[in-house]
């Protein structure tokens, strides 16, 4: 490990330490702990939202993925974008209006039902837990390799520094080093997209020209194909990626630390600027890689593709661009994750301890300590599971996260918002018919079983075809709301008509 | 959209009857065209999302070159993201012009009083 790496890697710990410092000096309350007291600004929540959507997978994996696959890599760029005109058309500023520290409470907001609670908060939690196992196991393997850390220690490192950033300085301290952690992610890929194109003479077409020949697939490098070839899957994948965002709850939670839907609305345009420069510069990034380091060195370092934006920086940016490159996907990392600590911990400690044990008349200070044993909770669970994951392969978790966001939540959130004669039964039926038939259908998939060793979790044949299950699983959180809400008497069109004035006006009583 | 604080201290002190804020024409007709708007264009950007994944998977035409090597695959790609800030733009355009009926709605049918006098 070189000096440049260890400096710039100690620089980030120490920056983002110095963030939770001063973040835990104005952590008060425990609005201030799940929201930041919903003082952040339409740009700033815009910037976190992408620094804690961003993950290593969309830096590392689709870089890699579009480098080793080519067209096939970028189906997750368009994918992961186009989920943002779901968040901003349908969900944000609905979610913004109803909520305030989770999922649950704007679900709650209809239905004031300990079942529905805990139901949402199971949700959350799965997803939150699944996400994080990927990422931190990724990060295990891919800190391994940029810093030459053995695994454990490596899991170690992200899981105490996300444990003390969420612990001390709770969403003020998250939200600032995704703030941080968006704008290096940005820099490091401009920076690279620019060296690459500088070699073409920023002439695109002339780097198209190159990717034609660059590669083992040769003009096929161009075409879709090379990694999907089921028309079923793609699709099912296709809709995991579009609807799972607007039911990712660490994601959903950032609306809540803005002051009302209109700076949520702010939040997402700014998110989907910065999100979509993101995704069009990973093409500059894969094809870059693709030609200046060549598949079997990618591959040859990491068979997934993961370290291809690092070995490009390697390639075309030297030693200290390596460095740089590494850091910021370090710093990527820890926004992420930081970020569902702090969902997952907010399902436990407000909606299971604060709402449902404690009927919400605990004292704020109860409340503080409930989330802050939470966080420690879920860090440490989540640290001891990504230990033992060491030899799985996990890479899956990710698009299963998504499925249960696109298969649960959403379809409790929409009807929730939009469905006048929802109620209590169709939540519950909703969020647990997707929620189990996603998990159901991914442990009976090509991502937990396959022939071949190594390339899943077991040995065997798949029952259920595809990889993502979303095609099946989605139409069955949707159906199963709707078949519990029809086969209860139960409705409540008083609720309703507040809800929605609520959910599109913004109107709040005093003291709600 | 007005400041939440504000309608908070101007709020009656009786719960407002949301059902007649409901049924009142002004909240209606903003309903409408809330609808009218996202509706058409949430179908649209889903269309012209999953287009491309089926047009790639069960057809090759997009493969053809067009400018030099980029073939229409790519460009259909490109086409993503312009679609996606485009909306963007035409969605916050019309959200701001939602906001003022809003804020006309909860003065005229909740902060009056009378939650949902003849509009």
């Amino acid at each position: 490990m070189s000096a440049t790496v260890i400096i710039l890697f100690l620089a980030i710990v120490a920056l983002t330490l110095a963030i939770t410092f001063w973040a835990s000096k104005q952590t008060q309350t425990t609005g201030d702990f799940y929201t930041a007291g919903g003082g952040l600004t339409g740009f700033q929540n815009g910037l976190a939202i992408s620094g804690d959507y961003l993950s290593a997978a969309s830096f590392l994996g689709i870089a890699g993925s579009i480098a080793l696959f080519g067209f096939d890599g970028f189906f997750y760029s368009i994918g992961f974008l186009i989920a943002y005109l779901v968040v901003l058309f349908l969900v944000a500023e609905p979610l913004r209006n109803l909520g305030k520290y989770t999922i649950a409470d704007m679900i709650n907001s209809r239905f004031d039902a300990k079942k529905v609670r805990g139901a949402a908060a199971l949700s959350t939690i799965t997803i939150s837990l699944f996400y994080m196992i990927a990422q931190l196991v990724g990060a295990g393997a891919l800190i391994q390799l940029l810093f030459d850390i053995p695994y454990t220690i490596a899991v170690l490192i992200v899981g105490v520094m996300m444990t003390i950033y969420v612990l001390f300085g709770g969403m003020v301290a998250t939200s600032w080093v995704q703030i941080v952690k968006a704008v290096l992610l940005m820099a490091g890929m401009l920076i690279l997209s620019f060296l690459v194109l500088m070699h073409f003479n920023f002439n695109i077409g002339a780097m198209f020209n190159e990717a034609k020949t660059a590669t083992a697939h040769g003009a096929d490098y161009l075409n879709p194909g090379l990694k999907y070839t089921e028309p079923l899957g793609t699709i099912s994948l296709m809709l995991a990626l579009v609807l799972g965002t607007a039911g990712l709850p660490h994601i959903l939670m950032r609306f809540f630390t803005v002051k009302d839907a209109k700076t949520a609305r702010k939040s997402v345009v700014t998110a989907t600027w910065i999100i979509g420069a993101f995704y069009i510069l990973t093409l500059f990034l894969g094809f870059g890689a693709a030609i200046f380091v060549g598949d079997a060195t990618i591959t040859e370092a990491n068979p997934g593709g993961n370290m291809a934006a690092p070995l490009l920086a390697e390639a075309i940016g030297g030693e200290f661009l390596f460095a740089f490159i590494s850091a910021v996907a370090f710093a990527t990392i820890l926004a992420v994750v930081a970020g569902l600590v702090l969902s997952g911990a907010s399902a436990f400690a407000h909606d299971l301890y604060g709402q449902i044990i404690k009927k919400g008349k605990a004292s704020d200070k109860q409340q503080m300590l409930a989330a802050r044993y939470a966080a420690l909770g879920v860090s440490a669970l989540s640290i001891v599971l990504s230990l033992f994951a060491q030899y799985l392969n996990v890479a899956f978790l990710v698009s299963l996260a998504f499925c249960i966001g696109a298969s649960a939540n959403l379809p409790v959130i929409l009807y929730t918002v939009y469905w006048k004669r929802f109620n209590t039964t169709g939540a519950i039926t909703a969020l647990l018919s997707g929620l189990i038939s996603a998990l159901v259908l991914v442990s009976m998939s090509p991502s937990v079983f396959s022939p071949v060793e190594g390339e899943a979790l077991f040995i065997g044949d798949p029952i259920f075809p595809l990889t993502n299950p979303a095609l099946v699983s989605v139409p069955l959180g949707f159906l199963g709301g709707y078949l519990g809400t029809m086969f209860s008497k139960e409705t409540d069109a008083k609720r309703y008509a507040e809800v929605k004035v609520k959910a599109h006006t913004g109107y709040r009583e005093t003291g709600s | 959209m007005p400041n939440v604080s504000e309608h908070q201290t101007n709020a009656n002190r009786t719960t407002v009857d949301y059902e007649k804020v409901v049924e009142s024409g002004q909240f209606k007709q903003f309903m409408q065209n809330k609808r009218k708007f996202i509706i058409p264009f949430t179908i649209f950007f889903l269309i012209f999302y999953f287009l491309l994944p089926v047009l790639t998977s069960y057809t090759t035409f997009l493969n053809t070159p067009v400018i030099g090597d980029i073939s229409w695959v790519w460009l259909f790609a490109f086409a993503q993201f312009i679609m996606t800030w485009v909306l963007c733009t035409i969605y916050v355009k019309k959200a701001n012009a939602f906001d003022e009926q809003v804020e006309r709605i909860i003065e005229d049918q909740i902060d009056d009083g009378d939650g949902g006098k003849a509009s």
